[in-house]
């Protein structure tokens, strides 16, 4: 009886670990494919089958000045977006967490709800707002929609990570004279930077890969991925596979340094 | 700073205040506006005016695309079944099997979001393409019948929903699993259960907010989602995001469109307030990053 429940257990085990791999091997076969096709040499306009290796489209990686200045919308509206919302993002989650206040569990339910929106409400509402305000769509809507839809994500991130927050620290700090604004800045902010940089790469992601938002409120601006999506009938040039693979490997890297970073850290404690 | 010091009270209203100003202009405005817009007639041309009896204006979408809006429910229930049938593995695995790796493979589950959406998407034409690297061979040992198409199909499109929202459902599902006291399933191994037993009356329970948040999580985006119908479906596939993007950005229809969205907004949220209701909001909100 034992053994045949120790098999039972073992084949269980393996049947898990194949049935891990093959989920993994899901999530990564697209991005596999992306990257692949950026050193294809379609034949024709569309970029779907593969035809023969070359490097041409990385070293052509600026060719199409539409396509390059597409990219340059996105990083700029990406990197505004990402600022404006982890600095308040951040402040929202400090005074949800660190505070008791009349409606504070209702305003914790109000910054959920855009999580909670279908992208597409969130941008279809928005044009609606601008069309009656007569508020011209371009650059300036993307960013206050893109920090609208961002800032719930800091807040939920950063509260995650403040909720585990020694408040001791602090107490030291202010017990050995310093003012709130010097425990802010040598105690506070050093503590919760892992957090704060880790809200803003996903902002920065979020706002960078964002489409169906940003294509109600761009009005005639080409973001990244809107040059996509326009360019999906005529078909896509293998370049924008190149900027993809390249967007991938950049934000994976910092993301790998910044966890390095911060094992050295742990591991430097004693 | 001597404002601050008299007033302790103020602080949390001083932290909150650009974030709530930034929700109410952009999130909660809007969409007052879009319910008001739903009562307009006209068009963009003419003016919109606004009436109560134009009431109309949502008897008259939901006749003209209750298919639709069957077809989003359906496509987003299967999405969110798929999408739990691979999570739910993945995650446990990653909670008690991964072992060192635990880290780098919850990176990998989240890896698709660091590249495009819509090429994520596209990727899956050169997957699922007739010919495919995977097709093909397939088709040429016999084991799918070579006149099989994958893709333009509705398979197609509740495929690529559950791809692109899978991380949602995997991430909370992980976080109540980790969360878990391994002392619990040693007491229950003590108490003689079977790792059945003890996975069917330990884990399982203790894993259900992470997947009732999960797979609200999932749910949400794929009803909403037309994406994926529009680049990897056909026309008898059309969701109620492609009818109300259409509306919205080719036929200007807004009044017709505000009521489609308001309608998608209305079912959403009714949804979320019963789960609230099963879960607590807190509950809700904290695990869903």
């Amino acid at each position: 009886m034992s053994i045949i429940r120790k098999i039972a257990a073992v084949a269980a085990s393996r049947f898990l670990t194949i049935y891990a791999s093959l989920a993994l091997l899901y999530l990564l076969l697209p991005i596999l494919t992306v990257a692949l096709f950026s050193f294809n040499d379609p034949i024709g306009r569309s970029n779907y089958s593969w035809a023969s290796f070359t490097f041409d489209n990385w070293l052509t990686l600026f060719r199409d000045p539409t396509l390059v200045s597409a990219v340059g919308i996105s990083l700029r509206i990406a990197l505004v977006s990402t600022i404006i919302a982890t600095t308040i993002g951040t402040l929202m989650a400090m005074a949800l967490v660190r505070y008791q206040f009349r409606f504070r569990k209702a305003i914790d339910l109000f910054v959920f709800l855009p999580l909670a929106t279908p992208e597409i409400v969130l941008g279809a509402s928005l044009l609606t707002l601008f069309v009656t305000l007569r508020i011209p769509l371009g650059e300036i809507t993307l960013i206050l929609a893109h920090v609208m839809f961002n800032v719930s994500y800091v807040v939920v991130t950063m509260k995650a990570r403040l909720a585990g927050f020694d408040m001791r620290l602090e107490e030291a700090a202010a017990d050995l004279g310093a003012t709130p604004w010097q425990t802010f800045w040598r105690v506070t902010f050093p503590l919760i930077l892992p957090g704060i940089a880790a809200s803003a790469v996903l902002a920065f992601g979020l706002s960078l890969d964002d489409f169906v938002i940003t294509r109600f409120n761009a009005g005639q601006v080409q973001t990244f991925p809107v040059y996509i999506y326009l360019k999906v009938q005529k078909g896509i040039p293998p370049q924008v596979n190149a900027f993809a693979t390249l967007f991938f490997v950049v934000t994976v890297s910092l993301v790998a340094i910044g966890a390095l970073l911060q094992r050295r850290r742990a591991n430097l404690k004693p | 700073m001597g404002m601050i010091r008299r007033h302790p009270a103020l602080v949390p209203l001083l932290l909150l205040l650009p974030g709530l100003v930034w929700l109410v202009s952009f999130y909660l405005a809007p969409n007052i506006q879009m319910f008001a817009s739903s009562f307009w007639s006209g068009t963009l041309e003419s003016g919109f005016s606004f009436s109560f009896s134009n009431w109309t204006n949502y008897t008259d979408a939901l006749g003209k695309y209750q298919q639709q809006y069957a077809r989003s429910i359906q496509y987003g229930f299967a999405a969110t079944l798929i999408c739990f049938a691979i999570a739910f593995p993945l995650a446990y695995f990653i909670a008690f099997k991964a072992g060192r790796a635990r880290s780098a493979l919850l990176f990998l589950v989240v890896a698709p979001f660091f590249t495009s959406y819509l090429l994520r998407t596209i990727g899956w034409r050169t997957i699922l393409g007739d010919d495919s690297i995977i097709l093909g061979p397939l088709k040429a040992a016999g084991l799918v019948d070579p006149a099989a198409r994958f893709l333009d199909t509705p398979f197609a499109v509740i495929a690529g929903i559950a791809y692109n929202f899978v991380p949602f459902m995997i991430l909370p599902i992980y976080v109540s699993l980790e969360k878990i006291d391994r002392r619990l399933l040693e007491a229950a191994q003590d108490l003689y259960a079977t790792s059945w037993g003890a996975f069917r009356r330990v884990t399982l329970p203790l894993a259900m907010p992470g997947i009732f948040a999960g797979s609200l999580l999932t749910f949400i985006p794929a009803i909403g989602d037309f994406i994926n119908a529009e680049l990897l479906g056909n026309p008898n596939t059309t969701m109620v995001g492609n009818v109300i993007q259409r509306q919205f950005l080719v036929d200007r229809d807004y009044p017709t469109a505000a009521a489609l969205s308001f309608m998608l907004m209305v079912l959403i949220l009714a949804g979320v307030a019963l789960y609230g209701r099963l879960l607590g909001t807190d509950e809700l909100t904290s695990k869903a990053i």
